[in-house]
């Protein structure tokens, strides 16, 4: 029932845990920061706030348009949520969102959820709110001000976090570089526009409507330079790291091959056993086999025991 | 008029539905990492894992088909692994032409082609098991029990709590621009507008939900404000863990410990 | 022990310029129940908005014996029940139970008392047995009656209502009203429902345009034809 805009939520198992563990240490620390920063800018709002505008942009994901035939764009959200309610507020937006679509609706492994989180919680936002903010210096009327880098920052958010979904991808082992980091690229940068499209047109119906909304001191307190220069090294990063990367392949693999290491390069036990204990049957066969007939024993045994419970008297549950 | 379907949560009677859900999040959390864990090619533990997951579902009263239903969801993102079928070097299966390109499929790059598929397939049916074996509000008790931040977890509750209301309005929305979505008499008039056009009425759309979105935080602030919220998260305190469930527990991470071990101890 | 409401001069603009109160004043004396009427745009939700220190306006405001000032703002909303116009506003906990038990946990009342509280609160409002349900599911009426609950989880002194029979049924408004009969609180309720008024509310205050114009015993009031008109009100 709920289908997922563009492959940017990563299912378990397209990571090495090392990437895993890695976006993690770095998504939740900055997670924490943001809920002390929003803590003090927001007080009491926040809660309200946040939670309603994470049901907005979830909600929000629903609506599509038919872009050509039976393709249609969606909405991520960041840089909607990055522009409304500033960065560090966006960060915990996002952040909900992705995580209940990861935890309710598989939308997204749950060990790679500190990767989902990065690559559209962080990245989206950081990079629309630097993208956003360096436009609006330009002189101009609303187009210039809020439209045009409206547009720019929210087809940026999703190219960039594209590009970070492809450098975990390749660094993983996955897919190789020098196939995920354009294909991913390219498919996003077309996608990017439909993103920027709705942005546009949702930042127009506001300024329409509720223009205080749009206020640029309404977020509370500015972000302040951190999120500003994180936000432009990420985005000149990726735009360096990206092609380098997939036009070395070989490199990329040499790096997977060190952080896959976990799960690689370890011989498993059977193979220091004497080679044939039956004659013609590897070991590795013969655990196989083996642990294929205790498998099915133990779901057929579950099977029984699942109808005995449900025909006897009901288990004391709770 | 309701997006009830969206909501996983199955309210039926197992043993799985009854575990504590604190004990759940952490052995599904454990599976998943499990099954990240183990090596390539250990396909003796990968069975035992599926056949785990396999009883763990056929327990829950779920059903088999229900859970894969929903597991199948994750499916096309198995699509970013299949260049590993050509690209990983080894022994070629077979060797095909297209074009000016040739592929060798090789064995090692079916092996982990298949490592990856088979790894995504297990971690998510735990999850879909999870998901929808659990109501919402246990498992934000659960998020608390393992140190989740409480604001993060009261922004989720409140965001679960809206979705449905945000789910109804933009269906609502979606309704009212089929409804005006006609097709003149004259056959000449291609419909549907311009791409702009549509991004820009669907951008419309957007902004409105946007607006409702913070005239409605504004409302539930008040009200919050009125039964005394003064911007401290608080709830109520989680309950005791019961003996019975922390056995599960234990026996759980002894088994996943178990099934993993003998990879990686002797080397 | 004051159960009372008392409202002195009271003027409020709003930010966007539009002055919503002129210089209102209203007494509501303990055990009352007052209907505020009037047609939309008359400054009557804002009125109750200052009674539990949302809003803040000129003029005096004094709710059970307390100023409303900065100091007092988390007693008084103990003692003032505030019922707002949309339940979905109001519930917004992910369970029936977390909503009715938010109030006394903010009073920081003990588990046991919360948990004692939450179970009469329902129960007075007849949805006993709804502690598990997601209020997303449940009928306008029924969410109504838990809003309710909600407050007098509280056990405030007076319950200030805003169009609680809007939107219902008639069987659903039905048990509404008989509800708010029953409950022994000091009320004010604001609404269009004159049949409602008439039923339940010895005391009527017609506003419009931001002041009190009469204020005075229904009966008397709602035989007054031209005056109800003159106001935007009907009699039935």
């Amino acid at each position: 029932m709920h289908y997922s805009p563009a492959p940017m939520h990563i299912p378990d198992g397209f990571l090495s845990v090392l990437v895993s563990v890695i976006l993690w240490v770095i998504s939740a620390p900055v997670v924490a920061y943001a809920l002390k920063r929003v803590g003090q800018d927001m007080g009491e709002r926040q809660v309200p706030m946040m939670g309603v505008l994470a049901a907005a942009i979830f909600a929000g994901q629903m609506l599509n348009f038919t872009v050509a035939g039976g393709t249609s764009g969606h909405l991520m959200g960041a840089a909607l949520a990055t522009i409304l309610s500033g960065p560090w507020a966006a960060v915990l937006v996002m952040t909900s969102v992705v995580s209940i679509q990861a935890l309710i609706f598989q939308d997204g492994g749950l060990l790679v959820l500190g990767a989902n989180i990065f690559n559209m919680g962080i990245v989206g936002v950081a990079v629309s709110y630097a993208v956003f903010h360096l436009l609006r210096r330009l002189p101009g009327g609303r187009t210039m001000k809020l439209l045009i880098p409206g547009f720019i920052s929210a087809w940026a958010s999703i190219v960039a976090s594209a590009l970070a979904v492809s450098l975990q991808l390749a660094i993983s082992g996955t897919t190789p570089a020098s196939l995920a980091i354009p294909a991913m690229a390219g498919v996003h940068a077309l996608i990017g526009i439909g993103e920027g499209l709705i942005t546009v047109g949702a930042l127009a119906f506001l300024a329409a409507t509720r223009p205080d909304l749009l206020q640029p001191g309404r977020e509370g307190a500015p972000a302040g330079r951190a999120v500003w220069v994180f936000g432009l090294l990420l985005s000149a990063g990726l735009a360096v790291l990206s092609p380098l990367a997939s036009s070395n392949p070989d490199g990329l693999e040499a790096v997977a091959e060190r952080l896959g290491f976990i799960e690689t390069a370890r011989e498993p036990l059977y193979r220091l056993i004497p080679d044939y204990l039956f004659p013609g049957i590897s070991n590795e066969a013969l655990a196989t086999i083996a642990a294929g007939i205790v498998g099915i024993l133990l779901v057929c045994g579950v099977i029984l025991a699942a109808g005995h419970i449900r025909r006897g008297p009901e288990a004391s549950n709770r | 008029m309701h997006i009830h379907f969206l909501d996983p949560y199955r309210p039926l009677r197992s043993p799985v539905h009854a575990l504590d859900p604190r004990v759940k999040l952490v052995l599904t959390l454990a599976f998943i990492l499990t099954t990240a864990l183990t090596p390539q090619g250990a396909w003796p533990v990968y069975i035992l894992l599926l056949s785990l997951a396999l009883s763990v579902q056929v327990l829950s009263g779920l059903g088999v088909g229900y859970v894969q239903k929903r597991a199948g969801l994750a499916l096309p993102f198995v699509l970013a692994a299949l260049p590993l079928l050509f690209t990983v070097e080894g022994p070629a299966l077979f060797n095909f032409q297209l074009g000016l390109w040739r592929f060798a499929l090789t064995s090692s790059g079916l092996e982990r082609f298949a490592g990856v598929a088979i790894k995504s397939w297990i971690s998510v049916q735990a999850a879909v098991v999870l998901a929808s074996s659990t109501s919402f509000p246990d498992l934000l008790v659960a998020m608390r029990a393992i140190r989740i931040p409480k604001l993060l977890v009261a922004i989720f509750g409140l965001m679960w709590r809206y979705l449905f209301v945000f789910g109804d309005e933009a269906l609502r929305l979606l309704r009212a621009r089929a409804a005006r979505s006609g097709q003149a008499v004259d056959n000449a008039l291609k419909p549907g507008g311009s791409l702009a056009w549509r991004a820009r009425v669907t951008g419309g759309m957007a902004g409105s939900l946007f607006l409702r979105a913070f005239d409605r935080s504004d409302r539930i602030y008040s009200a919050m404000l009125s039964r005394g919220y003064d911007g401290e998260v608080r709830s109520l305190p989680l309950p005791p863990l019961q003996p019975r469930h922390t056995l599960i527990l234990a026996t759980g991470l002894v088994l996943l410990i178990g099934l993993l071990s003998p990879a990686y101890l002797l080397q | 022990m004051h159960h009372s409401i008392e409202v002195e001069n009271l003027s409020f603009t709003y930010p966007d310029g539009r002055q919503a109160l002129r210089d209102v004043t209203l007494c509501i004396q303990p055990d009352e129940k007052v209907a505020l009427v009037g047609p939309n745009g008359a400054g009557k939700s804002t009125l109750l908005l200052h009674l539990n220190g949302i809003l803040r306006g000129e003029g005096r405001v004094k709710v059970c014996g307390l100023e409303v000032n900065d100091r007092n703002v988390k007693h008084i909303r103990a003692r003032v029940g505030m019922v707002f116009q949309s339940p979905d506003d109001q519930l917004f906990s992910p369970r029936v139970y977390d909503d009715v038990a938010f109030g006394p946990l903010y009073m920081g009342l003990p588990v046991d008392e919360v948990d004692a509280r939450v179970h009469d609160a329902l129960e007075a409002v007849g949805m006993g047995g709804y502690e598990e349900r997601t209020s997303h599911h449940l009928s306008v009426g029924e969410k109504k009656r838990i809003a309710i609950a909600t407050v007098l989880s509280m056990k405030p002194e007076v319950l200030v209502l805003d169009e609680p029979t809007a939107g219902l049924d008639p069987r659903a408004r039905r048990s509404l009203i008989q509800l708010l009969r029953e409950l022994p609180l000091t009320m004010l309720v604001s609404t269009h429902d004159m049949r409602m008024v008439e039923e339940l509310f010895p005391r009527m205050v017609i506003m419009d345009e931001g002041r009190v114009v009469v204020d005075g015993a229904t009966g008397q009031l709602m035989s007054d034809e031209k005056l109800l008109e003159a106001h935007g009100l009907e009699r039935y």
